[in-house]
């Protein structure tokens, strides 16, 4: 049996949309983040309506209304899914087709959270994610949604500056597969891991030593197309 | 191919859609012409899938499946931008929801007045009986709440107090009904309980204050706003009982996936509910507390009210029964 948390969805365009959703860890520490928001809104809220006596009494019970059951909920609308805490830890809340979230199922995940705290510290939800397979609390579960890692921001890298060549003999497509990758990541790799894994091919490689890694480079960017 | 001629070919138009992807993101808010958008779409997709054959670079398939996503998302969310919603959520979305989902009204009706009627007439009959429902403490501050002698209610309230009262009807009373509709999860077990409990609770107070000859101030306070608290309450305990309706009885459905459908399904009955409680939290603490107005004033209101309400959840929407 394989251990594979990962989500895949299948487009009308037949194209395989993935995600990985986020485990209890972040979730709970998403959570806290956010806790300590609305606590310290409240207590701001309490010391500045404290002064308008019973009208702000009122005032205060209605924003403590709307904190306690709307702060994710306009957070998720607004602002891409992602309440505060979620947005630190890189978290987004997204239907299970990998949609983004909508009103209707917000609300729902949002206002079942009164059954998920239940009996005490959201033991239920804790339980319900532990359980499935995408780790999904009650909420989650009726209105179909997800937590799933937000996609990383990938920054276009830069190809080494070596002149290309075609490999010295005929590669297969794996093989081909395996050096554009080590051109690729020649920013990501150190200088002597470089050197370690080009000595490998060795018997095969014209030239000798610090040269080698180039040599590579060089047929990675005539692999890629490059003149 | 080689990558980079493919790169070079195409280039221009996933610059094109991820400066519009980038745009978007910054300003969501903006619409701009996506007239281009489906068929650049396909278009990516099909670069997508190339890549992935001809086995390009990680790189290259990580960028396009970022522009596939953002695009996928542009076209597939749910689109909020029409006017009139909320006209149309209270003529068509809510009277539908409740006409689909009468039986579940019906029961959460039943459930509620049936508890209510039994003890508000033990309570009615037997003094005591009060005393088994709620403890002595609250039932002294209901009498002196509602004794006409004391007149708390014949004196005139400060404005203040009654901002205070609609900010606690809020959060008790609207809270009250998400929680009815989130113990919907636990097999309707939760829903059940809020509903029935509910019942008692008020039928015990009515039970009670009527035996004591209260009824003069008790009920012109709470005809008017009771005509969108109570069916509000009922509403809201609908939702749940169809949420776990769906969960006991899933039908030809999974488990997980009646109980999804029967989520969606209630959501407008949710909302409508809550919008309710906020007309009832209004009224109740800005018009029912005016002690100033004559009783009967009131309670000609407030049947008002209750006409207008039943009217509105019987007659609106009622040709969708059979519709779909």
């Amino acid at each position: 049996m394989t251990i594979q948390t990962q989500v895949l969805v299948e487009t009308p365009e037949n194209i395989d949309l993935q995600a990985v959703p986020a485990g209890l860890v972040p979730r709970i520490l998403a959570y806290s983040i956010d806790l300590i928001i609305k606590v310290i809104v409240q207590m701001v809220l309490a010391m500045v309506l404290f002064f308008m006596g019973l009208a702000g009494m009122g005032i205060l019970l209605i924003c403590y209304f709307l904190l306690e059951w709307f702060y994710p909920v306009f957070f998720e609308m607004f602002y891409g899914g992602q309440t505060p805490g979620k947005k630190q830890l890189g978290l987004v809340v997204v239907h299970d087709d990998l949609t983004p979230i909508a009103w209707g199922t917000s609300i729902i995940r949002n206002l079942l959270r009164a059954a998920d705290s239940l009996p005490l510290f959201y033991f239920f939800g804790l339980f319900s994610m532990l359980l499935t397979k995408h780790f999904q609390r009650l909420g989650d579960l009726a209105a179909g949604t997800l937590v799933i890692y937000q996609q990383p921001e990938a920054r276009a890298r830069q190809l080494p500056e070596v002149d290309a060549h075609p490999p010295p003999a005929a590669l297969d497509r794996d093989d081909q597969i395996a050096i554009i990758g080590f051109t690729h990541r020649h920013e990501q790799i150190s200088g002597d891991r470089q050197q370690e894994l080009a000595d490998i091919l060795a018997p095969m490689l014209p030239v000798e030593g610090r040269h080698r890694i180039a040599y590579l480079h060089g047929i990675g960017r005539w692999l890629l197309g490059g003149q | 191919m080689k990558q980079q001629d493919f790169v070079l070919a195409n280039e221009a138009q996933w610059l094109e859609l991820e400066t519009l992807l980038n745009a978007v993101e910054r300003k969501p808010r903006q619409a701009k012409d996506y007239a281009a958008l489906p068929s650049a779409y396909r278009h990516v997709c099909h670069h997508l899938a190339l890549a992935k054959h001809r086995r390009y670079s990680l790189h290259l398939i990580d960028r396009l499946n970022r522009i596939v996503v953002g695009c996928h998302n542009l076209l597939y969310s749910d689109n909020a931008r029409f006017r009139y919603r909320w006209l149309r959520f209270f003529m068509v979305d809510f009277p539908r929801a409740l006409h689909r989902n009468r039986v579940y009204v019906r029961w959460a009706t039943f459930l509620f007045c049936a508890p209510a009627l039994v003890v508000g007439l033990l309570c009615f009959f037997n003094p005591d009986m009060v005393y088994s429902v709620m403890a002595g403490e609250q039932v002294r501050s209901l009498e002196a709440m509602y004794d006409p002698d004391a007149r708390v209610l014949g004196r005139e309230r400060e404005s203040d107090t009654d901002l205070a009262m609609f900010g606690f009807y809020i959060y008790n009373n609207i809270g009250i009904a998400f929680r009815e509709f989130a113990g919907g999860i636990f097999f309707g077990i939760g829903t059940l309980f809020f509903v029935i409990y509910n019942g008692i609770f008020l039928g015990a107070v009515f039970g009670h204050l009527t035996q004591m000859g209260y009824s003069s101030t008790l009920y012109p306070f709470v005809i008017g706003h009771g005509a969108f608290e109570l069916t509000a309450l009922v509403l809201a305990g609908a939702a749940g009982l169809k949420v776990g309706a769906a969960l006991v009885d899933p039908g030809r459905l999974t488990r997980l996936a009646a109980l999804r459908a029967a989520s969606r399904d209630v959501v407008p009955i949710v909302l409508g509910a809550t919008a309710m409680l906020l007309i009832a939290a209004f009224l109740e603490a800005f018009w029912s507390s005016k002690a100033s107005l004559p009783i009967a004033v009131k309670v000609a209101v407030g049947f008002v009210f209750w006409i207008m309400v039943l009217g509105y959840l019987t007659f609106v929407g009622r040709h969708y029964r059979h519709g779909p």
